[in-house]
């Protein structure tokens, strides 16, 4: 542990589900790494495979039908080969994770305290009193007013917000190195959102875990990681550091995404760039780039090539996975920021399709097209 | 916006309370949940207005008021002049020729065993229009173009559509009978990032191609922001203020306009990072509303006279009005919005 640098090594991590339709690619070769203390934001839409590699991690998906392959090295010990209470042993412990929903995710019939003394016994050997104590700290900790009486309160008698927090205390429980919060405030008003970012940028840096947060906004993202990741169709099709996703894009369903959305700092009368098209079955994925039928750079060529991802030439750190070439998709990314559609912009796709003038010029015996 | 100035709805005084009952078969009434308490507004001809609030504020119920899918406790809903909570049997159906609305779920909104062409024309069977087969047809397959949907299509089942292409379905129901109003519940709430944009444009499209008055409730206020011409804030079954657009999102006067606009979450690394203003606790129960001024409870200038009188709807300046003792300066309101916001009124 001590001269490691990573906490959490993913490689290469693919699950596949096999079903009676066929088999899902759900996660597709995605690698990443989380940093003791930093924040990674994993963006996509539902169906890109950002909660499978999640609850992949937790050993969640653990069944007769998945196939998982890959490593996800914690603290260098790999979780995927792990024997089923060794891993129990972590999950909770070293490793905690805030659900979604937290209506579903709390029992109904117990008191919300007993049910957070249990994640403390579950790990840790200790007295009842001294769990329910704790029970009563961890209440305090995210901000539940009158910690000592709603310990003995039911989930049905805390709202969203309070039963959200509810959910943070539990997977704070035992003081976990590592937070996967899946979709922590999709459910939440604005203002119970911002609440909810502020605690866990908080807790954050007073316990120095790290925290991978996986959602759909964007906004959220730029709040609070250090890193994104974007997935697409299982895989990850563009990661960098915070400032750089938002500042130099360079991913086509990145740029959709930045674009798709209202922002309050736009003028109003400029029209949303819609992605077409629907998020593709991962069970029959787009030949190529999976992007190609909602893309509005796209070549002939994108059809066949499955684009790698690479790093973008000086820009240390940001990795992409798209056909265009580096100056080609800057050039995009600037035009689209100043104002000009994707129809517009297609003319610098084909002008990079060209041979080169220099080259054209010599055996210029046909006119071309 | 068309001929400005003329309503096509006011709404005086709208009342809704929900009886809180005892005991399962001689239920006693102990309370009352009071969604929607003392509402007044009009909807200008042509405008979109939206209803803005967090959970429970009331502005679903205020919405279902105006359509008369909910039977208001009291108070006066003029539809071009007459109050329609009078109106019933044919006279209130034939209302709703005039009135049409978008729901939030494109899941639960379509009956799963009908076609997307028997489900568009639907309001024609109820209203008896367009009774010949093939006119019937054309028509369905008029709106389905229209709202971009491939018109070959129509023997098509619900599950065989995407979440952006069913919200489109109910749009199209929706304009089946050229209805002058369309109320939108959080038409987008439900779809992913990508497909919300398809659906605000085409709303957008439509508003202006068909001149259609739209009132548009969500609870993001980007997507209001950028769908609305006129703003209202709800907290508590009450509005706490009502702008246009501009001024709303420049300059908001009630500290509970400013919270909201504070915790919106920007996409911009380098902007977004500031210190914002952070609402404590949570909504209060609209069983047992706060005295006087409801937000006085989680309000950060609040003082005692909050607690004591309520304060009026009443005219801030700018297009304004807000029911508060004391406003937001313009020093306050700039330093609870998005620096790139206030920059971007600025050059207006």
């Amino acid at each position: 542990m001590s001269t490691r640098e990573f906490l959490l090594e993913v490689e290469e991590l693919k699950v596949e589900f096999h079903t009676d339709d066929g088999i899902v690619h759900a996660v597709d070769g995605v690698s990443y790494t989380v940093k003791a203390g930093t924040t990674l934001g994993i963006v996509g839409e539902s169906g890109s495979g950002k909660s499978v590699s999640a609850l992949t991690t937790l050993g969640l998906t653990r069944s007769r039908r998945t196939r998982v392959s890959g490593r996800i090295l914690f603290e260098g010990r790999d979780l995927l080969t792990l024997p089923d209470d060794e891993l129990r042993a972590i999950r909770g412990d070293d490793i905690a994770m805030i659900f979604q929903d937290p209506l579903s995710s709390l029992h109904p019939f117990y008191k919300v305290g007993y049910q957070l003394m249990e994640a403390v016994l579950a790990h840790r050997d200790v007295s009842k009193g001294t769990a329910r104590d704790r029970a009563i700290d961890l209440l305090e900790l995210v901000g539940i007013p009158d910690p000592h009486r709603r310990v003995d309160a039911y989930p049905h008698e805390f709202s969203g917000g309070m039963r959200q927090r509810a959910m943070i205390a539990m997977a704070l429980a035992n003081e976990p190195k590592l937070l996967i919060a899946d979709e922590p405030t999709t459910a939440l008003d604005v203002t119970v959102q911002a609440q909810i970012l502020a605690l866990l940028d908080d807790l954050q840096q007073r316990l120095g875990m790290a925290v991978i947060i996986i959602t759909h906004d964007l906004g959220v993202v730029a709040e609070i990681a250090d890193e994104i990741a974007v997935m697409y169709a299982g895989r990850i099709v563009e990661h960098a550091s915070t400032e750089r996703i938002f500042a130099t894009p360079q991913h086509p369903y990145t740029w959709g995404l930045l674009k798709s959305i209202p922002r309050l700092d736009t003028p109003r009368s400029e029209d949303l760039v819609p992605i077409s098209g629907r998020p593709p079955s991962l069970i029959n994925r787009p030949s190529g780039c999976h992007f190609h039928p909602r893309c509005p750079y796209v070549r002939a060529e994108h059809r066949r090539v499955d684009p790698k991802l690479q790093s973008v030439p000086g820009e240390l750190g940001h990795e992409v996975a798209c056909t265009l070439t580096a100056p080609v998709r800057t050039q995009i990314w600037q035009g689209l920021r100043a104002g000009q559609t994707p129809e517009e912009l297609h003319r610098l796709v084909e002008d990079e399709a060209k041979p080169p003038v220099i080259a054209a010029a010599q055996p210029a015996t046909d006119g071309g097209p | 916006m068309t001929s400005a100035g003329e309503p096509l709805i006011e709404v005086r005084n709208l009342v809704k309370h929900f009886p809180i009952t005892r005991g399962v078969i001689r239920q006693k009434k102990v309370g009352a949940v009071k969604a929607v308490d003392d509402v007044s507004f009009d909807v200008i001809s042509g405008e979109t207005l939206g209803i803005v609030g967090e959970t429970g504020c009331g502005k679903s119920t205020t919405a279902r008021l105006l359509v008369r899918l909910l039977e208001p406790t009291s108070g006066e809903v003029r539809f071009e002049g007459e109050d329609i909570l009078k109106r019933k049997g044919s006279a209130l159906k034939s209302l709703r020729r005039e009135m049409q609305m978008i729901f939030q779920d494109p899941y639960s909104s379509l009956n799963p065993r009908k076609t997307i062409g028997s489900i568009i024309a639907e309001p024609y069977v109820i209203h008896g229009l367009e009774k010949g087969e093939g006119d019937r047809k054309k028509r369905v397959q008029e709106l389905m173009d229209m709202v971009g949907l491939n018109p070959e299509h129509y023997n098509r089942y619900p599950h065989e559509f995407s979440g952006g292409q069913r919200q489109r379905i109910g749009v199209a129901r929706a304009l089946a009978l050229g209805p002058k109003l369309l109320v939108a519940d959080e038409p987008v709430s439900a779809l992913d990032v990508s497909i919300q944009a398809q659906v605000l444009n085409l709303l957008r499209r439509l508003q202006s191609e068909l001149g259609l008055t739209v009132i548009f409730i969500a609870h993001d206020l980007s997507v209001v922001r950028h769908m609305c011409d006129r703003v209202a804030v709800m907290y508590i079954g009450k509005i706490v203020e009502l702008a246009p657009g501009e001024a709303l999102y420049g300059f908001p006067r009630h500290p509970y306009t400013g919270a909201l606009l504070s915790a919106v979450p920007m996409p911009d690394p380098v902007g977004s990072r500031r210190k914002r203003e952070l609402l404590t606790g949570d909504v209060p129960s609209p069983a047992n509303p706060p005295s006087a001024c409801r937000f006085h409870t989680r309000c950060p200038k609040a003082q005692e006279i909050c607690s004591q009188d309520e304060p009026p709807l009443e005219d801030k300046g700018a297009g304004t009005v807000a029911a508060c003792h004391y406003p937001l300066t313009r020093e306050e309101a700039d330093s609870r919005l998005p620096a790139a916001l206030t920059a971007v009124e600025a050059n207006r």
